[in-house]
């Protein structure tokens, strides 16, 4: 059974540990900071320059000084610190911030990503996403695994402008867990009940499919 | 002390003409110099550059210095929410620069700081790396940015005093340090403006010598660009 974007989330969210700062983009990683294990010590970065973000604010609280990458109005939490772009990006790019999830339209069987422009359209930007690929200490991918013309995002070569090159570690879709190993995409887990025939049709990269391909395990 | 007090906006912009480069601080809507824009709009400078991350909306923020076609070129990292930019964009009448985020804010520490040029991994082997010299330190592959040059330096802060020592409130932080002092002239709004000594020298997050001019900004509407709460 496809997993749903919340379920994508639960399951990207196993794989914070305590102690992890993180930054989640825009779009399904967003919903990461909802499962966050009971017990770890997480805190959130967005880029524009706040770590320890909390939820939304209560409705008369917000704060136009107070808000994250995606311009929405947030909260602080205790421990929280304001600081400049500048230092920001220097949280990521010196290595500081152990995770960065973030969404794609296309993800190469060597890494390479592509989430910013489609020839052709509008093109809006690439915020902060080239500097956080490029630098990221460990970037895991979140997204739905065909396109809505059913085209597998999981690609040999990228067709689309790239946002950075031979950078992603992990993929996580509704299908399945994937890691970037030297030889493509190496099938880690299975959403439950999925068959490696789907999730093969749905790779059009090199798949490699180990013997023993668990099925991904959610606690209530 | 030195005092960098000016009257008002008119004052403080004094010297800016079409054609110049003009950095102006902001995320999103947050922490934008909102008199100095509206300032911009009165004076009817056109044909500028604008670096900045964003360039507002519709009808707020930069966007209403697009209304009035005088923006000739952005430079931004993000120009999404913004109709008025598109159709100009497309049509032509304005030439646009993206850049990826944290390179645009080193652009403007590196202006600031003195330094010409540094390299960054952001881009490598992208569009963005184009033509432009790379190297590889400790296996890893980097691209040379250089640092801008900017005529003003508009920014925004929470509270600053006659010397010109600013501090900034939350996330409204984010450009407007890092334009202090990278442009020719920077000219700081407040929504505080205190005698020197009323604010604390420990707690001083930008330091009068990289502000030329500073007052206190007559309106601040501080729009919030995406309202979201939880229920109570």
């Amino acid at each position: 059974m496809a997993l749903d974007k919340n379920h994508i989330a639960k399951r990207i969210a196993q794989e914070l540990q305590s102690g992890y700062y993180v930054n989640l983009g825009i779009g399904i990683p967003t919903l990461v900071a909802n499962y966050v294990p009971p017990g770890l010590e997480i805190e959130f970065q967005s880029e524009n320059g706040i770590l320890g973000m909390g939820p939304f604010p209560v409705e008369g609280q917000e704060d136009p000084d107070l808000i994250n990458a995606g311009k929405q109005t947030i909260t602080a939490l205790p421990g929280a610190s304001f600081f400049d772009s500048s230092t920001s990006f220097g949280m990521i790019r010196g290595q500081h911030v152990d995770l960065t999830v973030l969404g794609a339209m296309e993800v190469s069987e060597r890494g390479d990503i592509a989430n910013w422009k489609i020839p052709g359209k509008l093109v809006k930007g690439m915020g902060g996403a080239m500097d956080l690929v490029a630098s990221a200490k460990n970037i895991i991918v979140a997204m739905m695994q065909v396109n809505r013309s059913g085209e597998s995002k999981l690609v040999s070569h990228c067709s689309l402008p790239l946002t950075g090159v031979a950078c992603v570690k992990r993929i996580v879709t509704e299908l399945a867990v994937f890691d970037i190993v030297k030889e493509g995409f190496l099938l880690v887990e299975r959403a439950p009940g999925e068959t490696i025939e789907t999730i093969q049709n749905a790779t059009a990269g090199t798949l490699i499919v180990p013997d023993q391909i668990p099925e991904m395990r959610f606690s209530l | 002390m030195i005092t960098k007090t000016v009257a008002d906006v008119a004052d403080a912009l004094h010297g800016i003409q079409n054609g110049m480069t003009v950095m102006v601080g902001g995320f999103g809507l947050s922490g934008i110099p909102e008199n100095a824009i509206a300032e911009l709009v009165r004076l009817e400078v056109k044909n500028l550059t604008c670096i900045s991350n964003n360039a507002g909306v519709d009808d707020f923020g930069l966007g209403l210095l697009l209304q009035k076609k005088q923006i000739h070129t952005m430079i931004a990292s993000y120009v999404g929410e913004n109709t008025l930019f598109e159709q100009q964009m497309i049509s032509g009448e304005l030439e646009v620069i993206l850049t990826p985020q944290g390179t645009l804010a080193e652009k403007c520490r590196a202006a600031q700081m003195g330094i010409p040029a540094f390299y960054t991994p952001a881009g490598y082997g992208t569009e963005v790396a184009e033509g432009k010299e790379t190297r590889e330190f400790d296996g890893k592959q980097f691209v040379l940015e250089t640092a801008y040059k900017a005529d003003f330096a508009l920014v925004k802060a929470w509270k600053g005093d006659e010397a010109g020592n600013l501090i900034f409130r939350g996330t409204a932080r984010n450009f407007n340090p890092l334009m202090c002092g990278a442009a020719t002239i920077t000219v700081a709004e407040v929504e505080e403006l205190l005698p020197a000594g009323a604010l604390n020298p420990n707690e001083i997050h930008v330091p009068g010598i990289f502000v030329n001019r500073i007052f206190k900004g007559i309106r601040f509407e501080k729009r919030i660009e995406q309202r979201t709460v939880q229920p109570k």
